[in-house]
């Protein structure tokens, strides 16, 4: 460890910040504690910025971390003259309020948002008059359809259309009998087994896999009772261990991929909960498929990922380049997948027009509302992957 | 692990001293840091810690590792990731041939059990990348630039961790190669996947953002050396306005570089929209930025920074 002569407070304080940080969200454990302290005294204390830096390369290690240790930071150190201090005062007392209200999820959520001007835009978009908690609203939410064991078998059948689903080649290889490669490695190990004598030459070929799902999520209003079947769904496929992104949007795009990692899947949808701020609003697909498009497209569809879209098409904003966002989309990807529950009504016909901006650049338009449809998923997404 | 890390730092004498120092050496290597990229690359230098470094395309990231290895003088290795890159690509290959001919020749001389015992030592060893920053050389640890790992899959990215955290390779036939002194690693990501968070617990994380006018003004002057002043001024608060744009590629240094080459190869001697379309291809890579801005946007924007100045 490394000393703590620096008037003996330097540990003292550094953990405490470092705990204000895990509160806020941030994964800081031991070994980075350890690391922020060697590198502040690496770099000494002459310089703020130095200091800034120092501590947010050994604890903020994810750009999503940037903003919460910016706040941690001004919160902790910004007081002119406190800097040189670091050493000798004991800041505890402040991190513990913090602390208090970081429980507090709405806390963290105003947290985040608040400083973002389009945030705050698409909020007042939003139409509050239901959510005045977001976990409330989830909890409701439960099973209005469905019954539990309908949900169970809706959930299995997808999981089936997962394990179906035609898996591509990598470049990676494996032993295998009937290889179209020759396996020089395992052919050695063959001919040392026998003594020096080339037996058999074993063979190789190429490691198949699945590629990776997106789902994009509408959680408007008119998609309710839709959402949470859908969530569980990405839930149940991500704890199997498929490669799966999830976004949700209503008003403004939210990435809720790391909270399906949660093991009960009622804990992630509460967290979930917890992080989005439209559920139940309006719709602005464009804006969010931009959003989607722009930050996210070119970190989630490598790899030859199938995107499935749950949404109804309507769309808030007639003005939106929304054929534009579609067909960004439809050609970043392997394959699109639309489900949309409006087509549970018998001889419905696209007519809203933000279905039918969507249709041209969607490989499969799918229903989505009851048990029968989600079977007609499965098999879908089975084929969906012949698109080049 | 951290202390020996920490109170052992790689060749001491010949690493820079402070920031001031790093940010110096840099600069010789015709490399502009601001105080915050200096001071994370003196931290991982001191610290013996892999470094790495996020940033969109174009802000210099690749550059640091080639500007550190020239100018502390030590050799670099440069590890491209791609899809499917394995232990045979990046770290080393057993020399199946030469192996089946040292067999058969012991056969054939009738020393068949010698030969059995030396089958995997280390003339039969092939080395790529990864096993060969682990050896030793006179002039001090290479860097390691292990480039867009966001590239490989997530098997590589789990392979690397025993590396980065202990600078050491398991080679089941020969042992445990452990580097004598640890090299000086740069890890770069263009995030198209995100990497894993036990792979960012490794390392230093910096985020390389655009620089900002007076930087790049600089960084310009450095790289494009012949181009007149007053276009310089120009061509940065154009490029740098171009960045605020709702683009979907938006231009890095590297871009801003090649279209004051360009412009210095037109002998150009001012900006005007018609120029600015004519060469648009060296700033913006997407069919659609460049549709979405057409000579009416340039001849404002054009308008709009000469206001400014």
């Amino acid at each position: 460890m490394p000393d703590t002569q620096q008037g003996g407070r330097l540990v003292e304080n550094v953990q405490a910040f470092c705990h204000a940080l895990r509160h806020a969200g941030l994964p800081v454990g031991p070994a980075q504690v350890v690391d922020a302290l060697v590198a502040l005294r690496t770099v000494g204390f002459a310089h703020r910025a130095d200091v800034r830096r120092a501590l947010s390369t050994t604890l903020a290690k994810d750009p999503a971390h940037a903003r919460a240790f910016n706040q941690a930071f001004e919160i902790f150190f910004a007081q002119p003259g406190l800097l040189h201090r670091i050493a000798t005062t004991p800041l505890l007392a402040p991190m513990k309020r913090r602390s208090g209200e970081a429980d507090n999820p709405g806390y963290r959520l105003i947290k985040t948002s608040a400083s973002n001007t389009e945030d705050r835009r698409a909020a007042q978009l939003t139409d509050r008059s239901r959510t005045t908690s977001a976990r409330e609203v989830l909890a409701r939410k439960d099973f209005e359809q469905m019954s539990p064991a309908e949900l169970a078998e809706a959930q299995a059948l997808m999981r089936t259309g997962i394990t179906s689903l035609r898996e591509v080649a990598t470049r990676r290889v494996q032993p295998a009998t009937a290889g179209h490669q020759y396996d020089p490695k395992q052919s050695m190990r063959l001919m040392l087994q026998n003594g020096g004598h080339l037996v058999k030459l074993a063979r190789r070929r190429h490691r198949l896999r699945r590629p990776p799902l997106v789902l994009i999520c509408d959680i408007s209003g008119s998609m309710s009772r839709y959402t949470r079947t859908f969530l569980h769904f990405a839930h149940a496929l991500r704890s199997g261990g498929h490669r799966v992104h999830c976004f949700v949007f209503a008003t403004r795009l939210t990435n809720v991929t790391r909270r399906l990692d949660e093991k009960s899947v009622d804990r992630a949808l509460e967290n979930i909960g917890a992080d989005v701020a439209d559920w139940d609003g309006g719709t602005r697909i464009a804006a969010c498929l931009e959003r989607f498009n722009v930050e996210w497209g070119r970190r989630v569809l490598a790899q030859g990922a199938i995107v499935i879209l749950l949404s109804d098409g309507l769309e808030c904003d007639p003005d939106s380049d929304l054929e534009f966002q579609m067909q960004r989309l439809s050609l970043s990807c392997r394959s699109l997948l639309w489900l949309n529950p409006m087509l549970r009504f018998e001889g419905f016909q696209p007519l809203a027009s933000g279905i039918r901006r969507m249709l041209p650049y969607v490989d499969r338009f799918l229903p989505a509302h009851n048990v029968e449809s989600l079977r007609a998923l499965a098999q879908n997404i089975a084929l969906a992957s012949p698109r080049p | 692990m951290n202390k020996r890390r920490a109170t052992d730092p790689i060749a001491p004498a010949r690493l820079p001293q402070d920031v001031d120092a790093t940010q110096a050496l840099l600069r010789t290597g015709d490399y502009l840091a601001g105080r915050d990229l200096a001071t994370v690359v003196f931290l991982a230098l001191r610290m013996g810690r892999p470094l790495l470094l996020e940033g969109e395309a174009g802000v210099g990231k690749t550059e640091v590792a080639k500007v550190l290895a020239g100018t502390l003088g030590r050799e670099l290795i440069r590890l491209q990731c791609h899809e499917g890159l394995d232990l045979a690509g990046a770290a080393y290959e057993w020399n199946y041939p030469r192996q089946m001919v040292a067999i058969r020749l012991a056969e054939a001389s009738g020393a068949g059990s010698a030969v059995a015992a030396s089958l995997y030592g280390r003339e039969f060893l092939v080395e790529r990348p990864l096993l060969s920053a682990l050896r030793e050389r006179p002039e001090g640890p290479p860097v390691l630039l292990i480039d867009e790992i966001d590239r490989a899959d997530e098997p590589f990215e789990a392979f690397l961790l025993e590396l980065l955290s202990d600078f050491q390779l398991s080679i089941p036939e020969l042992g445990t190669v452990r580097a004598p002194v640890p090299p000086i690693v740069v890890i770069t990501s263009n995030r198209t996947r995100e990497i894993h968070d036990a792979l960012r617990r490794r390392c230093l994380y910096h985020w390389l953002e655009y620089p900002d006018f007076e930087t790049e003004l600089r960084i310009i002057a450095l790289k494009a050396p012949g181009i007149r002043d007053e276009i310089r001024r120009e061509l940065v608060a154009f490029v740098q306005r171009l960045r605020q744009e709702e683009l979907f590629k938006r231009p890095g240094v590297a871009e801003a570089i090649d279209w004051a080459h360009a412009l210095e190869a037109l002998d150009v001697t001012r900006l005007a929209p018609r120029t600015v379309t004519d060469t648009l291809g060296l700033l913006l890579k997407y069919q659609d930025d460049i549709v979405k801005f057409g000579e009416d946007e340039a001849a404002k924007l054009l308008e709009a920074i000469r206001a400014e100045c």
